[in-house]
């Protein structure tokens, strides 16, 4: 066995004889990356309905109709409550949002149907503020249920609202009367449909259904077009990322220590290279962090039924560049830290900023535009990115070249700037 | 075997080693004394190998650290003063290791391990992890790692340092073994007795420099007439006779004239070096 091999294999077997740190760098990432995942969307299922409260003040045929066809809706899980209730349950969490549904909305909603010069009534969201992006989806479900139930009310012929609507711009004293003839004319249309088609009354026809969505939408989630998206994928993609950045760290750490302990200088006392001594430790570093990413992609594939939906030879690359520059980075580590304490401190604080920029821990589409042009250039990112390409984006191998390179290209900068920063003599 | 002449190492403007000369023949064992701070540490290091001398020169067996550092280091063997094992591999994988740095391997290697465990008597512990071991079985085993090679010269770093007198016996009876063998043994420590037991030269250096080379009896020489007188009392010793030699300003005590340490103090000083 050759020097290099034999410092090699002693730096492996040093680090998997070590089983309680190893089952820690393996179980850690694999319960973070679970529990991340399932907060981001958990595995390729149907998201769960949001809860809201309604709260309706009205009791009118249209609002309670409105609350109905809000509770069919498998988007919301509705439940009709008091107001203090339904705001109390917002507060405390346990509901998004409470939608209150005022006194006398359904005749007034009617009436601004024609008049929004008479005042359009309110509709009062409660909303968890943490949950902002709810707001939208409620505001916009409100505006789909509430303008069919109004538009049927009035068209469909069963309700007083158009007569009611004849009387005001007939008594309205400083409208224009061109315009005024206009709508009189408009009410008559709408009452001659009702008449002529009085079977439509009691049926499912437009005029009964009130306005309708106009178009309807096919939803395809494009990932591998296949299956659906796996928040799993990028979340244990993140969590890899960081945790053999953590090994890296202990990499360094380690040599530091070996330094203090006179095991550095019992190597060096040895008839082997500067370049087998730091080339041994370079490589056993990248075989321990292709051995955890085994270990914790292993999981995430056979319990969170994680794909590698595009080229696996385009992952083992990913995985394979990202560990070179793990062990560069810790042999860079090795090469300007001082004593272990205070390396192992800034090291983590480092690592841990690379990490939460590379978007380990949220994904980088949320962070702001400036943020988000800025985090290219973190190699964290660059990570996550190939990993996500190749599996949950079902990119082919070409979407990791440039990645790919990024890594390899700032592993061959650190491994020579450790190189030449590399103190030898105490 | 080993010989350096002229050593100079400084590091910045503190000049570590300057101008140090140290030989070391087949079967011989040379004790490096030297206060805290001395310049051992740095002298041994170059010796070595391990750090570069200003200037000077250090050869082994007539092949030159400088021009053919392998080949050199090859010949030497390093028991360094801090232990230099790996907890997590056993014994036996811990010599097998260092062999394996010198180009070792196959059958000769494992032969090699199991002579140098028995030389140092852990041969029934050779599967067993030195974070198992007592302080002084650590010691050894880590003087077994640097016989493993068989080295013509082999340089140990205060190799007794607090382990009990058992080990410290044991660990003697291998030096003597070794320098019966032929080898070349250089030793540094700070106990008198271990000098006096084992070495058949000694090189004493302080702030850098030697300050005095030879045998024991040629450095008791050094010491000045007034100070070294050698009483020779036969039989009962009368107290009487102590207490009037003490009131006539004679300061008695026994074997007074053989302590190294004395000749040790008067030559470096007896002011501490806790601040270098």
């Amino acid at each position: 066995m050759s020097a290099f091999t034999a410092l090699v294999r002693k730096d492996v077997r040093i680090y998997l004889s070590n089983r309680r740190a190893l089952l820690l760098s393996l179980v850690a990432p694999i319960l973070i990356s679970a529990f991340m995942g399932a907060v981001l969307g958990g595995g390729p299922s149907k998201p769960a309905a949001i809860p809201i409260g309604v709260v309706d003040l009205d009791q009118s045929t249209i609002s309670k109709k409105i609350v109905a066809d809000l509770a069919r809706d498998t988007t919301l899980a509705v439940r009709e409550l008091p107001k203090a209730q339904a705001i109390a349950l917002v507060r405390e969490g346990k509901i998004n949002a409470a939608a209150v549904i005022p006194q006398g909305f359904g005749q007034q909603a009617s009436d601004a149907l024609f008049r929004p010069d008479i005042g359009r009534p309110q509709i009062d969201i409660h909303y968890d503020p943490s949950q902002s992006m709810i707001l939208e989806v409620v505001k916009g479900l409100l505006t789909e249920y509430v303008m069919q139930v109004v538009s049927a009310d009035v068209f469909g012929g069963s309700s007083q609202s158009i007569a009611r609507q004849r009387d005001r711009v007939t008594n309205a004293k400083n409208l224009d009367p061109t315009f005024r003839d206009q709508l009189l004319n408009l009410f008559k249309s709408i009452e001659d449909v009702q008449v002529r088609n009085p079977e439509d009354q009691h049926g499912s026809g437009p005029a009964q259904q009130g306005l309708t969505m106009p178009f309807g939408t096919r939803d395809h989630q494009v990932t591998s077009g296949e299956r659906n998206y796996n928040a799993y994928a990028h979340s244990f993609a993140g969590m890899t990322v960081q945790f053999i950045l953590f090994m890296g760290v202990e990499l360094g750490i380690g040599l530091l220590l070996m330094r203090r302990m006179g095991l550095w200088q019992r190597l060096r006392a040895a008839p082997v290279s500067r370049a087998t001594l730091l080339g041994s430790r370079m490589t056993a570093g990248t075989i321990i962090a292709l051995i955890l990413m085994a270990g914790i992609f292993a999981a995430a594939i056979v319990v969170f039924k994680v794909r590698i939906e595009g080229s696996v030879v385009g992952f083992v690359a990913v995985a394979v560049s990202f560990a070179v520059l793990t062990s560069c980075l810790g042999l860079l580590i090795a090469a300007i830290g001082r004593t272990p304490e205070a390396t192992r401190g800034m090291a983590i604080v480092l690592t841990l900023l690379l990490v939460m920029l590379g978007g380990a821990w949220i994904p980088t589409f949320v962070f702001p535009a400036w943020l988000q042009s800025f985090t290219q250039i973190v190699p964290t990112r660059w990570a996550i990115d190939g990993f996500d390409a190749m599996t949950w984006r079902a990119q082919p191998v070409q979407a990791i070249y440039l990645p790919v390179a990024e890594l390899l290209g700032l592993s061959a900068v650190l491994g020579a700037l450790a190189v030449f920063t590399f103190r030898w003599e105490e | 075997m080993l010989s350096a002449r002229g050593l100079r190492k400084s590091y910045g403007n503190l000049v570590a080693v300057d101008d140090v000369s140290v030989s070391v023949a087949a079967g011989e064992i040379v004790g490096l004394l030297g206060p805290n701070g001395a310049g051992k540490s740095t002298t041994v290091a170059m010796l070595c190998g391990i750090a570069t001398p200003d200037g000077g020169e250090v050869s082994v067996d007539g092949v030159s650290l400088g021009a053919s550092a392998h080949a050199g280091k090859l010949l030497v063997g390093l028991v360094p003063q801090d232990l230099a094992l790996i907890d997590e591999l056993p014994a036996l994988d811990n010599i097998l290791l260092f062999g394996s740095l010198y180009g070792m391997g196959g059958d000769l290697l494992k032969s090699r391990a199991i002579e140098a465990l028995k030389l140092v008597g852990l041969s029934d512990r050779a599967k067993s992890r030195p974070a198992t071991f007592s302080g002084g079985m650590k010691r050894r085993l880590n003087i077994a790692c640097a016989l493993v090679h068989d080295p013509k010269v082999l340089m140990l770093d205060e190799p007794t340092v607090g382990i009990d007198p058992q080990s410290r016996n044991h660990i003697f009876g291998n030096l003597e073994t070794l320098r019966s063998r032929g080898k070349a043994l250089l030793y540094t420590t700070h106990y008198m007795e271990e000098v006096e037991r084992l070495c058949d030269r000694i090189v004493i250096i302080d702030h850098g420099r030697v300050v005095a080379e030879g045998t024991q009896q040629a450095l008791r020489a050094l010491m000045p007439a007034s100070a070294v007188s050698r009483y020779e009392i036969s039989g009962v010793i009368d107290p009487a006779l102590l207490a009037d030699l003490n009131a006539r300003g004679i300061k008695s005590k026994l074997r007074d004239e053989d302590s190294l340490e004395k000749v040790f103090l008067h030559l470096t000083g007896t002011d501490t070096r806790d601040g270098r």
